[in-house]
């Protein structure tokens, strides 16, 4: 377990890190960004409380040492109080969060999560029959891991949703109250979420079967996989011993993968105007709204964390040479 | 992507194991131009040589000012003689937007890459040459850099600078880099780790050799494949980057590839089927990747020559190479030519840790 408790120490420390950034990102860049959201947000009422709340937040305006203000930030993030949302009719930015992250969450983690198996097995598969047809894939792939991501929700949309009507191009559900959880709803839910799901499956794909791959063709030459083919193994049983250790890598490059792909799906749920943190970043990006843009930023790190935490802990039950050393 | 470094990091280039690339008949050449000529490295060279010409002479061959409005359509219409690319939604040119947007994209791409390749030599180079406490702090730093989420920490960089600022495009190729530069600098330590207690480093040390003189000397030239797989990546990064706060609207949208698929979303150019306006600026950003990717590839070939495809399914011809267990056919171009079999194929052993 000393693994495990090495990693989350250094979480904990990336965690130290991204709050500190966001506390001194607006105070170290030029420019006043309490000014730019009220001249961006004219003809809405500021009342003075809220002006003097904001240049609190922003660090504008203050005689606070930039120790007590940094000190201050911290008691706000461990309370949840990230400011207001100026773009959500003053709302609290933790409660516009909380209404846009499930969305977000269920989207990207189950897209990842299809991403990664279905990549991984492709990726064994292409390295295992390296010289037939399945090479052709390559170049293929290549492409897609350069596509943007937004680019292919655009084509996504055009092509299944206006041309062919197989369907919805937008939202994330049909009505816009939450009616009572039926198999009406949830069916709607899962309709709108397949084309932006399919998205960001195939575009992130691509780097998990190069990956394994890459990987699977290195691991193929080691000394355990020629015995047990020596031994006489059934085919099926060898590619499993050497697919369990080429796995390992694509594992541990989680924590690289995971935030491209959060990055590209928070791009593609624009695209689909699905009512996640990525269009909830979007306008906040068209308003100003800084607050908006901290809380999000802090939400998606500790989310990212999380998953990494996760993915060393499945690491440590995959590899037992991990275990042994603790 | 970022995905299978692990052999960079650990397997690595032998220095000076004889490269695929070098026929034994043929002069020596250069060893830095000793460049494998693989498809996949000259279909990459192409494209982006391809892409640079663009970039270069784009704003000079263009047919209309990017900005100039056309006929008095209230809908985007459609490629013709006149607007090969169609017309936007304010009737301008898409054809002549396309050819102005790549002078932005290659130029904060490459500026991009060059700031943040620079960073991680320095950075990586240091702390796997160092060790001890500096290299601690590094990797951590690196590694911490590695884990954030570049997207929303670029977007409240990029945000507070407000739009006045970042329209230089020296600020936004310098916000890139501050997010990119931590992968080559984890791959660049580790392989200075592994190169730092070979004997040549160890008899220059002995000799009496000054620390930056083994650096320069001794360690950089071994590390130049993956110093240009790093560059390479950066770009890489640069680019998607770059479109990314391009289509957000947050960085001065105006002809760049990223900024006109921005455009096209707030016009919902993909639920009218305006596919002229969104499709050319979208296949060009993935082209432009597509050449970077097939030239990273092509090093990592170079570098791990397990790796390559080439040849195998196509040129084998009707000898058709099943691989076995424990034997991973190794290609060399210039033995096909010479004996005529085509293919060696080498013993776990021998083809693989050399």
């Amino acid at each position: 377990m000393r693994a495990i408790a090495r990693r989350l120490g250094f979480y904990l420390v990336t965690a130290v890190v991204a709050i500190s950034l966001d506390f001194l990102i607006p105070r170290l860049i030029p420019g006043n960004p309490v000014d730019a959201i009220l001249s961006k947000a004219q003809g809405q009422q500021f009342s003075p409380a809220t002006i003097a709340a904001m240049d609190e937040q922003f660090g504008v305006n203050t005689k606070a040492s930039l120790w007590a203000q940094y000190t201050h930030f911290w008691n706000d993030v461990l309370h949840f109080n990230f400011g207001i949302s100026v773009s959500n009719g003053f709302e609290p930015v933790s409660s516009v969060i909380r209404a846009a992250a499930p969305w977000t969450l269920g989207l990207v983690g189950v897209a990842t999560l299809i991403s990664f198996v279905f990549g991984t097995v492709i990726g064994a598969l292409v390295a295992w029959r390296r010289g037939s047809w399945l090479d052709n894939l390559l170049p293929v792939v290549t492409f897609f891991q350069a596509a943007p991501y937004f680019f292919l929700a655009f084509l996504a949309v055009d092509l299944f949703a206006i041309k062919l009507g197989w369907f919805p191009a937008e939202g994330a559900h049909q009505n816009l109250d939450f009616p009572a959880v039926s198999w009406t709803y949830i069916s709607d839910v899962l309709d709108h979420a397949v084309l932006p799901a399919l998205t960001i499956v195939v575009a992130s794909a691509a780097g998990w079967i190069v990956g394994m791959r890459n990987v699977m063709l290195t691991t193929m030459d080691e000394d355990y996989v020629l015995i047990a083919a020596a031994k006489g193994l059934p085919r099926r049983r060898v590619i499993w011993y050497a697919a369990r250790n080429a796995i390992l890598p694509s594992v541990s490059s989680f924590a690289l993968a995971i935030g491209f792909i959060v990055s590209g799906a928070l791009l593609t749920e624009i695209v689909f105007s699905y009512p996640g943190l990525g269009l909830l970043l979007v306008n906040a990006v068209a308003d100003n709204d800084y607050a908006l843009l901290q809380g999000i930023f802090l939400l998606i790190t500790f989310a990212v964390l999380l998953a990494n935490l996760i993915a060393d802990f499945v690491y440590v039950f995959l590899d037992p040479r991990i275990r042994q050393e603790a | 992507m970022g995905i299978g470094t692990d052999q960079l990091a650990g397997g690595g280039p032998a220095p000076g194991a004889e490269p695929p690339g070098a026929a034994p008949g043929r002069p020596r050449r250069n060893r830095a131009l000793r460049l494998p000529r693989s498809g996949k490295i000259l279909t990459g060279l192409g494209m982006l040589a391809f892409f640079i010409l663009w970039a270069i002479i784009g704003p000079f061959v263009r047919p209309y000012s990017p900005d100039a409005t056309f006929a008095n359509a209230p809908v985007p219409l459609p490629p013709s003689g006149a607007h090969w690319l169609g017309t936007t939604q304010v009737q301008q040119d898409v054809f002549s937007q396309l050819l102005v947007g790549g002078g932005r994209m290659i130029g904060v791409a490459l500026i991009g890459g060059v700031i943040a390749t620079a960073a991680s030599v320095v950075i990586g180079v240091t702390a796997g040459y160092l060790g001890g406490l500096a290299d601690d702090l590094l990797s951590m730093l690196a590694n911490v850099f590695l884990v954030m989420p570049a997207l929303p920490l670029l977007i409240i960089m990029v945000g507070f600078l407000g739009q006045s600022t970042s329209g230089n495009l020296f600020v936004i190729a310098l916000v890139i880099a501050v997010t990119g530069w931590a992968w080559g600098a984890r791959v660049l330590r580790a392989q200075t780790l592994s190169l730092r207690n070979r004997d040549y480093v160890d008899s220059a040390r002995i000799i009496g050799e000054r620390r930056w003189r083994i650096i320069a000397s001794e360690i950089l030239p071994n590390l130049t494949p993956i110093v240009a797989t790093s560059f390479l990546f950066t770009v890489l990064y640069a680019v998607g980057t770059y479109a990314a706060l391009a289509f957000l609207g947050l960085v001065n949208p105006n002809w760049s590839w990223g900024g006109m698929l921005f455009y096209a979303q707030l016009s919902n150019a993909e639920l009218t089927g305006y596919w002229w306006w969104f499709i050319p600026p979208g296949l060009a950003i993935a082209l432009l990747g597509t050449s970077l990717v097939l030239l990273n590839f092509g090093i990592d070939e170079f570098i791990n020559p397990r790796l390559r495809t080439a040849g195998l399914t196509r040129k084998s011809g009707r000898r058709r190479l099943r691989p076995e267990f424990a034997l991973t056919p190794v290609i060399r171009p210039e033995v096909r030519t010479g004996i005529g079999t085509g293919i060696a194929t080498g013993l776990a052993t021998e083809g693989g840790r050399r």
